[in-house]
């Protein structure tokens, strides 16, 4: 019996008549979504939820800058002022960027392993649902007494134990999300390890698998780390315990060791779902098999352990002993190696391949040369006594922000012109496309370039007001975050709504010459269910060679 | 087509003229507010660090162009083989694509190449490390303890030992940034009331510690940062070699008043040094008040109007209604209290887990003096005087 139409307490004889045969079609109105089993549709509302809070998120940024265009407060107070960073940051983290991976796992792992669904269905319709009150709750909080929690995404203690109640909405929709994110997990663990079709080997499974697969284990391993941490934070306000509150015997920088222990591998499950997305488009637009595969998967693995142990960097200056610097440092910098292994391999895709640039590869491209930007503002990060002068300045923001705008959402955007053909069955607009690269790239620069600039400069983060020689870098900030907003609302309405409407023209089943895998062998749009019965595979699996018998 | 040219009219010449002048016209009126480089603070539209008065920062800068040096020759050699290959290798100049896919030999290399490159930049920065912890031998230790939102200094050890103040925001450059059209000023946002002095070419070791939040104390151009954390202390150094103005400001947020609770260090010569420990011991000679003076409400008033403006309103405003969560003290029942034990309580603990912090740093007659202003401003006519020694004996 499916669980697509039938309901518990909800007998309907006429439901039941057709809840005994899945096959008949998607089902309809508002039980298709609610009661969503199918991963494709799952995925759709995880894409869907994220962009949302991608543009709640955004319209937080957009209230910032527009705060810090000149000196003097003249749009909101401190206290909001820290509410907006705060917010913008947990959305944009939680909201955004985690769900939104999620959705394109939920999308392609199946139909890249050659899966007739995600492992646990339910679970899966679960872990989304759960998002939505989270959300609410968390996006609430600005309604309530002393407006959202003002004490930074990072929530450190003691300054979250000063926080009115809207802290409380905030931790327990962390949890929530949380809770989300490790079901997720578990379906994705258990998908990619259980569900592959006869011939996918684990080292033939196309690299986004892979990503998400170490990013799975990423996960399950750190949220409940967060929890933990966030928990404490929850009995330190209202029952009375002393984790973090000093003036109980507590530990202020115990919560950061804790968090960070979280925070660090948290970076990466935000960026090595992107790597994997990247490892699919560059071969597809070079026509030329991935180089150094294997060397992909281990850079992959290598990055997710180093991850564990690299956290007190972000605690440089909170005073820690010379051998406690000296090997976050090291440990630091040594993430600088693999990163470079997966660099260098894409460029070896590039190299001798036969290229052409539609919008996926141009995002994929910005991607590398962008993102790379970013990793190396992190290595000069890393490097301890050069972090002492920029810690916590403007210098750290453009660094995240070119590692998590230029590297997760680009290589999101690239994902999506990739796979929307799959998804829509249409082809989006190519001169759209490229506008929305182009006018992406030079807006995310002209806003994120000048923060180096005003770092090195010592302008600290999350101030409402700054000295006036800051003046002239935050303007010019302010005008290119603006662009960037409305480049990505317009992006919505003139690119995703129009395939979203079926409007453009059919996509074939294999849009892009040069790419390989299992989902280009299914029609475009992919039908309701794909690979009901295990299809048969090519050496490579990239192939369907006979078509399964008996398939409906 | 239609896109297009909608597009091309949106690009039209005349339209990026208009933007650029209206561009041009907003950075004009930036400049016409002709704002200077600050000494020993953020220059105009600077792009780089501090220039660097200790070693330790002269070291740091080193680093930074060193390790930028580097990354910039990697990242051209890098992405120039990469625009190489995008301009060459096209479809569209009909390049056709090679077949190999791995080569074991060039993946060792470029994996033991960079962790070569990582090695001999962690060297150097190594040795600045081991300098930067090394806090031993100090001339002259000074404690920095931050408060919401302001510092506290205290000699502790060396020449100028015993001596304690208070450092906090120019109250005319916090207005002046609440009217949301600020005077093009230097120092704006940088300006405080008592300025941490020390003497030239001595080593100096700051002590932080915080009484409610972290906080953190930085100045670039010292190339020191460190976190001030309640219940504990931590340490770092520096040994200035100029005589100058430096300027820093907190850098862990703390709350409402993060960006306004600025670090000023003045370097002084050695003469000048002894000179302003010598004046500024006398003062608090005078200042001190015999904690066993009787004092008249008038007086008590006026003395805790000045502590009050100082200390309390930033939160609890100057009408004494608060705001938010921060309580009124306009008509509170513990303020107008005749058992005045409860409400020195609150000074001397705090409540609300700090939100209300801890005010044990004043002295009990500014204390009493406070609490006395509260229980006869506003609304609040109670006629009662708090007497310091009312303090006292709540404080032990």
């Amino acid at each position: 019996m499916s669980a697509v139409i039938h309901s518990p307490g909800q007998a309907h004889a006429h439901d039941h008549a057709h809840a005994g045969d899945h096959d008949h079609g998607t089902p309809h109105g508002w039980r298709r979504w609610l009661y969503a089993t199918n991963h494709k549709d799952i995925g759709t509302m995880y894409l869907l939820f994220s962009f949302t809070m991608f543009m709640v998120g955004g319209v937080l940024a957009l209230a910032i800058r527009a705060e810090l265009f000149q000196p003097g407060l003249q749009f909101v107070n401190p206290q909001l002022f820290n509410q907006l960073t705060t917010m913008h940051g947990l959305i944009m983290v939680f909201g955004a960027i985690m769900p939104a991976f999620v959705g394109f796992a939920n999308w392609m792992i199946p139909l890249q392993i050659g899966a007739a669904d995600m492992a646990f269905a339910r679970m899966n319709n679960f872990s989304f649902w759960l998002l939505i009150p989270a959300a609410l709750m968390l996006v609430g909080s600005f309604f309530m007494p002393g407006g959202a929690p003002a004490a930074g995404w990072t929530l450190y203690a003691p300054l979250t134990l000063q926080m009115g109640p809207s802290m409380d909405a905030g931790i327990f929709a962390m949890h929530i999300m949380g809770a989300s994110s490790i079901m997720g997990s578990i379906n994705i663990i258990v998908t990619v390890l259980n569900m592959r079709a006869p011939g996918m080997t684990l080292m033939k499974m196309p690299l986004f698998c892979w990503t998400w697969l170490i990013t799975a284990y990423l996960l399950i391993a750190v949220m409940p780390v967060l929890a933990g941490a966030i928990t404490m934070t929850l009995t330190d306000r209202h029952f009375g315990t002393s984790f973090f509150n000093p003036a109980g015997g507590g530990d202020p920088v115990m919560y950061q060791h804790i968090f960070w222990f979280f925070g660090h591998p948290e970076v990466y499950i935000m960026i090595l779902p992107a790597f994997g997305i990247v490892s699919a488009i560059i071969p597809a637009f070079s026509r030329k098999r991935l180089f150094g595969y294997t060397s992909m998967v281990y850079a992959t693995s290598s990055i997710a352990i180093l991850s564990f142990m690299v956290w007190a960097h972000h605690m440089f200056t909170t005073g820690m002993p010379v051998t406690g610097q000296l090997f976050f440092m090291y440990a630091t910098m040594l993430i600088a190696v693999p990163t470079g292994v997966k660099v260098f391999n894409w460029i070896a895709t590039m190299w001798r391949g036969s290229m052409s640039f539609e919008t996926p590869m141009l995002f994929a491209v910005g991607f590398l040369f962008v993102f790379t930007m970013g990793g190396f503002t992190g290595l000069i990060l890393a490097m301890a006594p050069i972090d002492i002068q920029l810690q916590d300045t403007y210098y750290v923001v453009a660094h995240f922000h070119y590692v998590l705008v230029a590297g997760s959402l680009y290589a999101m955007f690239a994902g999506f012109y990739y796979w929307a053909p799959k998804w829509t069955g249409v082809m989006y607009n190519e001169t759209r496309g490229k506008w929305h690269f182009w006018l992406s790239l030079v807006f995310f620069n002209v806003t994120f370039f000048p923060m180096h600039f005003l770092g090195l400069a010592g302008m600290p983060r999350r101030y409402a007001d700054y000295p006036m020689q800051f003046a002239d870098f935050n303007m010019l900030a302010s005008i290119g975050a603006f662009g960037f907003g409305l480049t990505q609302v317009w992006f919505f309405f003139f690119i995703v709504l129009p395939c979203m409407r079926g409007k453009g023209e059919p996509a074939p089943q294999q849009p892009w010459d040069g790419a390989e895998g299992l989902e280009w062998e299914v029609p475009s749009p992919a039908p309701f269910h794909t690979f009901e019965t295990p299809p048969h595979l090519n050496a490579s699996a990239t192939k369907i060679i006979l078509a399964p018998a008996g398939a409906h | 087509m239609k896109t297009m040219k909608a597009l091309w009219r949106l690009l039209n010449p005349t339209a990026i003229g208009q933007l650029g002048v209206t561009l041009g016209a907003l950075l004009a009126t930036q400049l016409a507010m002709a704002v200077n480089n600050l000494p020993g603070g953020p220059a105009v539209n600077q792009l780089d660090l501090h220039p660097p008065v200790t070693e330790i920062a002269a070291d740091q800068r080193w680093l930074h162009y060193f390790m930028l040096w580097v990354c910039t020759i990697i990242f051209l050699g890098v992405f120039g083989v990469m625009f190489y290959s995008i301009f060459k290798h096209r479809k569209s100049k009909g390049a056709k694509a090679a077949n190999f896919h791995e080569s074991t030999t060039v993946e060792i290399i470029w994996t033991i190449v960079p962790f070569v490159i990582v090695i001999l930049m962690a060297l150097p920065a190594t040795k600045v490390v081991v300098a930067m912890k090394d806090t031993s031998a100090a001339d002259l230790t000074i404690k920095t303890t931050g408060m919401q939102w302001k510092w506290g200094y205290e000699y502790l050890k060396g020449e100028g030992e015993g001596i304690g103040f208070v450092s906090t925001i120019d109250a005319a450059q916090r207005e002046a940034s609440d009217s949301g059209k600020p005077a093009p000023v230097d120092d704006y946002l940088l300006k405080v009331d008592n300025p941490m002095v020390v003497p030239v070419g001595k080593k100096v070791r700051i002590i932080t510690t915080a009484t409610d939040v972290i906080h953190s104390f930085a100045i670039n151009s010292f190339g020191i940062k460190q976190d001030a954390i309640p219940g504990f202390v931590r340490d770092t150094w520096f040994t200035a070699t100029k005589i100058g103005d430096y300027h820093g400001q907190c850098q862990e947020l703390c709350g409402k008043e993060h960006a306004y609770m600025p670090i000023h260090v003045k370097v002084v010569s050695a003469a000048a040094y002894t000179e302003w420990v010598d004046g500024k011991k006398k003062a608090m000679a005078a200042l001190a008040d015999d904690p066993n003076k009787v004092w008249a409400l008038p007086d008590m008033i006026a003395r805790g109007e000045k502590v009050y403006a100082a200390n309390c309103a930033a939160c609890h405003q100057a009408n004494g209604k608060g705001g938010g969560p921060i309580k009124a003290l306009d008509g509170d029942p513990i303020v107008l209290d005749a058992d005045h034990a409860k409400q020195i309580k609150v000074l001397l603990n705090g409540q609300n887990n700090g939100a209300m912090p801890s005010w044990r740093q004043l002295s009990d007659t500014e204390l009493a003096a406070v609490a006395t202003y509260t229980k006869n401003n506003w609304s609040n006519k109670t006629g009662q005087v708090v007497q310091p020694t009312e303090v006292t004996a709540a404080r032990n």
